[in-house]
């Protein structure tokens, strides 16, 4: 037992990011009660700096690795970089909402507040070593989601969007319970070594590999991927816009990387039987991806089908079972948090006097009205397509590697594929902003949206400068879990 | 041990009962009751488990208060229970069917699984010196020790659950009429008496 406040502090100083969120959140919802509404912008700042402090402090714990709580709690450099990359899309999600949101007259002190409780959630997500913490992660971030994307109380969208995701979700943790119930019965452990262990020992019985499939069911539902993504294109266009921007980044990294923790942690003695199953969704996301997208109108729906495809290519990279499979995840996750990003501050900017607009038509002839937004999107729409050199042509890129490398050949094909198929509607935005006849111009952008837009752009354009650095942390982000 | 036996199937017998009442009554405060009825033939079988503080758990916490929150809810919204059971019939066949294809799968799956005769039973060894003490005393001194994580997660889970709650259905009510003090207290009497010279005979 640590002995004096200071050390007690130092041996737990790994959860310190969590508990900074959390505090943070309280003392927002007080600030909040106290300031009676007011001080908008000072409390959007508070709730930014709070997550950039998390970040940093995440930032400043170094290299090594400690487990918490029973080894429940794991602090490793893969849990830290995922953690930091997903506090910056949080933070940056926060910053591209207050526009929208003091603009849309639903700018409360609470949204914030969720935002950071979902964070707080995503960080136990990611660094869960049980399936306890895991299912606690979970559950923590799916309730403070399933508020905000009801968040618009007035509009009947963003409630039936609310409720479907709250329905279905609550679905999917009793599938994953009851996953976890078979594979703590036939294990007799819920920490992930511990299990690891009892299937190296005892072989993969067939009551664990049914546990893992319900397990999974819970898990990749958290990612949107086929079939458990029926939810995402009617909550991506039901909830406002800044909530969409927010589902769109962070949690989708944080969900990554707990299940790949999961895999890895847990079932590495098992990776043929969850390798079929994560082919399977993968192949089907992609592909469904692919082709539901072509008939969209509104952009934020084919957002949503666009990040359906995204992590079925993700998943490639899993399914590999390989550590250059999991680093190329890593880096494919931070290249489509760094494109979706971008890509939302277009859409929250897309604004005419009478409100927010939202359909694919209403970007026409957007290069005469404003070149930079329309050269920056159309940067990135080449980037999510896949186009070279751009930043997400690497991401596919290395994801196929890594499945040829472990004789996914087939796969990779469906891939290259579904990503020459899905090319199709991200030109076809291109094409509308370019050479249709101009429509009424958007009202000039607020400076948040526009910095956001410029840096994902360089970073989209500008991949090869630093894709050395990024291989080199994400590599040693995945060594951490291969030892 | 025949006793406790006996018990048991009554007990189970009582809950599978009851929980075949709760989905089949027409009147849904009677399927309350019935869910009722079953939480508590549950604690009895948590009881002959030796969890004596699950089975209070239950008692308190599902009968106490979830199942009385029910029937709250079932009394006060009026809801009309036939027309939503209207497309029961519907769905019967296609719910039944994938019902049958969830079972027959699992009773493949688990009839083609040849046991060993040495089947590997994980057991958790027994701490000898929690075995000693009541289930209460055993679940704190782990609860506020070992779980203090989870135990906090969960405390901010429920934070959560209760903001989102209010946040949903809390609205800014203009017909609520409510007491501000300070405006009772500023009040003056040119705001609420106005002097009029009323003359004879003409009224105001």
């Amino acid at each position: 037992m640590p002995t004096s406040t200071a050390s007690f502090l130092g041996a737990y100083n790994s959860v310190l990011p969590e508990v900074i969120l959390v505090i943070g959140a309280m003392a927002l919802l007080m600030a909040g009660a106290f300031l009676k509404g007011k001080n908008m912008l000072f409390i959007s700042l508070a709730a930014f700096s709070i997550l950039i402090l998390a970040a940093v402090v995440l930032y400043m714990q170094g290299n090594g690795t400690t487990a918490l709580f029973g080894g429940s709690f794991i602090l490793d450099p893969f849990a830290r970089l995922m953690k930091i990359v997903t506090l910056i899309a949080a933070a940056l999600a926060v910053m591209m909402s207050y526009d929208f949101m003091s603009r849309a007259n639903l700018w409360k002190y609470e949204f914030l507040v969720l935002i950071l409780l979902a964070t707080a959630g995503m960080m136990v997500m990611i660094s869960a070593n049980d399936l306890m913490a895991l299912y606690l992660g979970i559950e923590l971030q799916s309730l403070a989601l399933y508020v905000i994307a009801a968040f618009n109380v007035n509009s009947e969208r963003s409630s039936e969007a609310g409720l479907k995701y709250f329905v279905l979700g609550a679905l999917s943790s009793g599938m994953l319970l009851y996953g976890a119930s078979l594979i703590y019965g036939f294990t007799g452990a819920t920490g992930f070594a511990e299990i690891a262990s009892s299937i190296k020992t005892a072989g993969p019985s067939l009551g664990v590999v049914f546990g893992l499939a319900f397990l999974l069911v819970g898990l990749v539902f958290k990612i949107s991927a086929v079939p458990f993504h029926m939810w995402t294109p009617d909550v991506y266009e039901g909830s406002p816009t800044p909530v969409t921007t927010f589902f769109s980044a962070a949690p989708k990294i944080a969900a990554m990387a707990m299940i790949i923790r999961v895999l890895y942690g847990a079932f590495p003695g098992i990776t043929p039987q969850w390798q079929q199953i994560i082919v399977f969704v993968s192949i089907a996301s992609m592909v469904l991806g692919a082709f539901a997208a072509i008939g969209q109108t509104n952009i934020k729906r084919l957002m949503a089908y666009s990040s359906i495809g995204h992590m079925g290519f993700a998943l490639v990279g899993l399914a590999a079972g390989t550590q250059i499979g999991v680093q190329s995840v890593v880096i494919y996750m931070i290249i489509y948090a760094i494109m979706t990003l971008g890509t939302f501050a277009c859409i929250l900017a897309m604004r005419r006097e009478e409100g927010p607009v939202e359909n694919i038509n209403d970007l026409a002839g957007l290069a005469k009205n404003d070149l930079t937004m329309a050269f920056l999107l159309s940067m990135l729409m080449f980037s999510l397509a896949g186009i070279p050199p751009l930043a997400g042509f690497f991401g596919k890129y290395y994801v196929l590697l890594a499945a040829i490398k472990a004789d996914l050949v087939p796969l990779a094909i469906i891939g290259v594929l579904a990503s020459v198929v899905g090319a199709y509607y991200y030109l076809r935005i291109i094409k509308i902003m370019f050479f249709d006849e101009a429509a009424e111009a958007f009202v000039p952008m607020h400076a948040t949206l526009r910095s956001v837009l410029v840096a994902s752009g360089l970073l989209v354009i500008g991949f090869l400068a630093y894709l050395g650095p990024l291989e080199a942390i994400a590599g040693a982000a995945s060594k951490s879990l291969f030892n | 041990m025949e006793g406790t036996d006996l018990f048991f199937y009554l007990f189970s017998a009582l809950v599978i009962l009851s929980g075949l009442m709760v989905v089949s009554a027409r009147n849904p405060v009677h399927a309350v009751m019935f869910l009722i009825f079953a939480f508590i033939n549950a604690a009895g079988i948590f009881l002959l488990l030796g969890a004596e503080f699950l089975a209070m758990t239950l008692v308190i916490v599902y009968v106490g208060a979830v199942a009385v929150l029910f029937l709250f809810v079932v009394m006060m919204l009026d809801i009309d229970f036939a027309e939503m059971r209207a497309g029961y019939m519907k769905y019967f066949p296609i719910g039944a069917l994938i019902g049958f294809a969830v079972l027959a799968e699992l009773i493949a799956l688990f009839g083609a699984w040849k046991t060993k005769s040495g089947l590997n039973v994980v057991k958790a060894p027994m701490d000898p010196e929690l075995a000693a003490l009541t289930n209460t005393e055993a679940l704190g001194r782990v609860l506020f020790t070992e779980y203090v994580f989870y135990f906090e997660a969960v405390g901010i889970i429920l934070l959560t659950a209760m903001i989102g709650a209010i946040i949903l259905t809390h609205r800014k009510n203009d017909r609520a009429r409510r007491q501000n003090i300070a405006d009772q207290v500023a009040r003056t009497p040119e705001m609420s008496i106005e002097i009029r010279k009323v003359e004879t005979g003409k009224g105001i």
